[in-house]
């Protein structure tokens, strides 16, 4: 394939600008080498493209969803579970949806900043339960790097010396809204633990960037830079070193390799013009996201790598994982015709729910966390609806729920902000069956072979959820309000989430010390091609329960660190 | 053939040869494209010749009396349509195609049951009859079975109200909604609340 190959020799190309690469280009950069970094969407800056502060009404879709951003109009996020000419395909049976984003800082701009560390069991799941493997890294490795990413982006929380969710380098937190301190007081009387929320989030002003305004919507992207995202945190200071290039549009097609086998650059399509291109470097450090790292490597084919680069193991795809999720809505006749006052806090709950079960007698492996919402939001599409469902519940109404006119509009007024959900987040055990690989068959639109899902829940995750479901259930009776959301049967997966759904892909690419069984080493380094790293959710051997970017971050960090190690050793 | 047959033949005759008005059908609008389609009906709203593009002149006015019939002004707040709701469906149900069918077949209906009832279209009925067709299906358990599609478009159509109204200036001021807005400082939630339901404050240190 003809290419138009860049002059310069970098030091480093990173794929992908988010979490991961975000961080690799920041530390690397920072460290003295030069670094380009390709991206497969435009360009975006929070402060000019986002939303934040757009009232609904300024829009006739008053902030409902659109096939671009499927979580609101106004969300941060460009991409979506479908991309026009990018496909995906799945093994018959099987789901798995997959959420892309195409952007400078990908999900980042988007994602719930809930940011909890893995614990010490986290790292060694095989050694308790005897399922998946343990890391070749324990929680005292990743210790360190964890305590810099808080210190670096700023992250709020409480001291709470729970078992197993280590604490921070924490900001204070907000004091927790009213439907939050129902909740806390529901949870009391069960004795189910609940603690201050720990999201990257700032309540006071940190490294240049200000305090949080508490208009509760940094899915939109935020425009004072005041939370976490790859483009307000990592990006500026990497590109103040003048050593990081951002190749926008590009979209990686493979990682070169020379005839020893070791990495060269990458080509890409650049999606403007459709041209290929490549650039060269010494070093390449994938962070697509789990799965576009492992379609990268296993279209990056030669004699050295038959299998894919990496991939002498040939677990490149495979122990793909996402966190099990299953909501659980209730409604409170306490919250109903409230006095009005501001609810709008952080973009996320201020409180949330650990892992509670750890001593308990169970029949599945591994746990969940509970996330809380409610609150007077901003009225946007889809307010109350169904309201015919509920507006019967604490009043008595002769003919039942629904109607209309004045009784109805002042209904209206009353139930807004009286329902309260509480979201599972659970750990799904890593399994040599559950991969992605490229399908023989379909390319994208850029020619490039497209990814082909074989995921399935197995009876570890669909009980984990029943127990979810009935925890949830238990609590809203608790708080004294009436579920809304029904119990589903064995049959429906007890109303569990389509895999991927929930957007903590990893797994793909794991780190282990024999190359027979992982392709990473405990470094995240290619154990069969010593210049190739990886630093998205990729390198993970198990998902936990805890949303996976503060584990991104960290072991980002503690990679770009490695790699200067190496560098300065003349190892690379 | 029985009143509930006969409903649910000439509703589905009805929409199997709906009008076909819309070029856009099938496929969303961008955010350009429903900046100015929003910009386009507030002027036209203003001057007072919004003409719909979904919706047929008579289903419009069904449209527009529906949903006053749903909220209603009062001493708080204007009516449905004095907050654009009617040109907001022909809206939303362009910009998602999924509901064009429920909102066609479901207008018709109701003028088909009008008609059986009181011999008029819906529109052309006397407030008093027409409050009689609503009160047959605003209520989901108490209605009478044979009218499902009637009450189903009734749930359906009143979420959408809701949606419409809710989300405008004059009902977020309505709702008492404060938020969006810069907040210094953050001081949780209000007192004389957390003391009403009888709650504490968080056991941790707070901001």
């Amino acid at each position: 394939m003809r290419h138009i190959i860049s002059p310069n020799v970098y030091d480093v190309a990173v794929v992908g600008s988010g979490a991961g690469g975000g961080m690799a280009a920041y530390v690397l950069a920072e460290a003295g080498a030069n670094v380009v970094m390709l991206e497969a969407g435009p360009m975006w800056d929070a402060a000019t493209d986002g939303d934040m502060f757009t009232w609904n009404y300024t829009s006739p879709r008053r902030g409902a969803s659109s096939k671009e951003r499927p979580f609101g109009e106004f969300d941060g996020c460009i991409g979506g579970w479908e991309i026009e000419g990018e496909p995906y395909t799945h093994a018959p049976g099987t789901e798995w949806d997959w959420f892309r984003a195409r952007m400078l800082g990908g999900r980042t701009n988007h994602w719930g900043r809930i940011s909890l560390r893995f614990g010490p069991d986290d790292f060694r799941g095989y050694s308790l339960d005897g399922l998946g493997d343990d890391w070749p890294i324990g929680y005292e490795d990743m210790a360190p790097w964890y305590d810099k990413v808080d210190q670096l982006v700023g992250i709020f929380g409480n001291r709470d010396g729970f078992y197993n969710e280590p604490d921070g380098d924490f900001l204070l937190p907000p004091a927790p809204r009213l439907h939050e301190l129902l909740v806390m007081q529901g949870a009391a009387k069960m004795g189910i633990p609940v603690l201050a929320n720990r999201l990257s989030i700032l309540t006071k002003a940190h490294n240049g960037r200000p305090a949080c305004h508490f208009c509760g919507q940094c899915g939109r992207g935020c425009a004072t830079g005041s939370n976490f995202s790859s483009p307000s945190v990592l990006l500026p200071p990497a590109l103040n070193t003048g050593r990081l290039t951002i190749v926008d549009n590009a979209m990686a097609r493979e990682v070169t390799t020379d005839r020893e086998g070791l990495a060269t650059g990458v080509s890409y399509v650049n999606r403007n013009d459709m041209q290929e291109y490549a650039v060269r470097a010494r070093t390449v450090v994938l962070a697509a996201s789990a799965c576009e790292t492992a379609r990268l490597l296993l279209n990056s084919t030669s004699p050295q790598h038959p299998a894919g680069l990496a991939n002498a193991s040939g677990v490149v795809g495979r122990y793909l994982m996402d966190s099990t999720g299953a909501s659980v809505a209730g409604i409170f006749p306490q919250l109903v015709g409230r006095t009005p006052h501001n609810e709008d806090g952080v973009g996320g709950a201020h409180i949330y729910i650990p892992w509670f079960g750890y001593d308990q007698k169970r029949d599945f492996a591994r746990g969940y966390h509970l996330e809380i919402w409610g609150g007077r939001q901003q009225p946007g599409y889809g307010f109350v609806d169904g309201i015919h469902t509920v507006n019967n519940l604490f009043e008595d109404r002769p003919r039942g729920g629904g109607g209309y006119g004045m009784q109805l509009k002042q209904d209206y007024r009353d139930l807004y902000g009286s329902v309260v959900g509480f979201s599972a987040r659970g750990e799904m055990v890593a399994r040599y069956d559950n991969y992605c690989e490229i399908d023989p068959d379909v390319v994208d639109k850029y020619g490039i072979p497209v990814l082909r899902f074989d995921v399935r829940w197995s009876d570890e995750e669909y009980l984990q959820i029943k127990h979810a479901q009935e925890a949830s259930r238990n609590l809203v009776e608790a708080m004294g309000g009436e579920i809304l959301t029904p119990m589903l049967s064995k049959e429906e997966g007890y109303g569990i989430s389509a895999p991927g759904q929930i957007i903590h892909e990893v797994g793909t690419v794991r780190m282990g010390d024999d190359p027979a069984k992982a392709p990473l080493n405990a470094w995240c380094q290619a154990h069969d091609a010593r210049n190739v790293f990886v630093t998205d959710g990729a390198p993970f051997v198990s998902q936990a329960h805890k949303n996976t970017t503060w584990t991104i971050l960290a072991m980002a960090w503690r990679t770009a660190d490695h790699i200067v190690e190496l560098r300065n050793a003349g190892a690379l | 053939m029985d009143r509930r047959e006969s409903l649910k033949l000439l509703a589905l005759a009805l929409s199997a040869t709906a009008p076909g008005v819309l070029t856009a059908a099938g496929c969303r609008w961008t955010a350009s494209d429903a900046e100015r389609a929003a910009r386009e009906a507030e002027e036209a709203r203003s001057r007072g010749d919004f003409s719909p593009q979904f919706f047929t002149d008579e289903e419009y006015e069904t449209v527009r009396i529906l949903a006053d019939l749903i909220i209603p002004a009062d001493d708080r707040s204007g009516s449905a349509t004095d907050a654009g709701v009617p040109e907001f469906m022909d809206f939303i149900v362009t910009d998602m195609p999924d509901m064009q069918e429920p909102m066609r077949q479901g207008l018709a209906w109701l003028d088909v049951y009008a008609r059986e009832r009181f011999g008029a279209s819906f529109a052309a009925c006397s407030d008093a009859q027409r409050v009689d067709l609503v009160d047959a299906i605003a209520w989901p358990e108490d209605a009478d079975p044979a009218l499902a599609d009637g009450v189903m478009f009734f749930n359906f159509f009143r979420d959408l109200t809701a949606s419409g109204f809710w989300t405008t200036e004059a009902g977020m001021a309505d709702l008492g909604y404060m938020g969006n807005v810069f907040v210094a400082e953050w001081t949780g939630a209000r007192k004389s609340e957390i003391e009403r339901l009888g709650l504490s404050e968080a056991p941790w240190e707070t901001l």
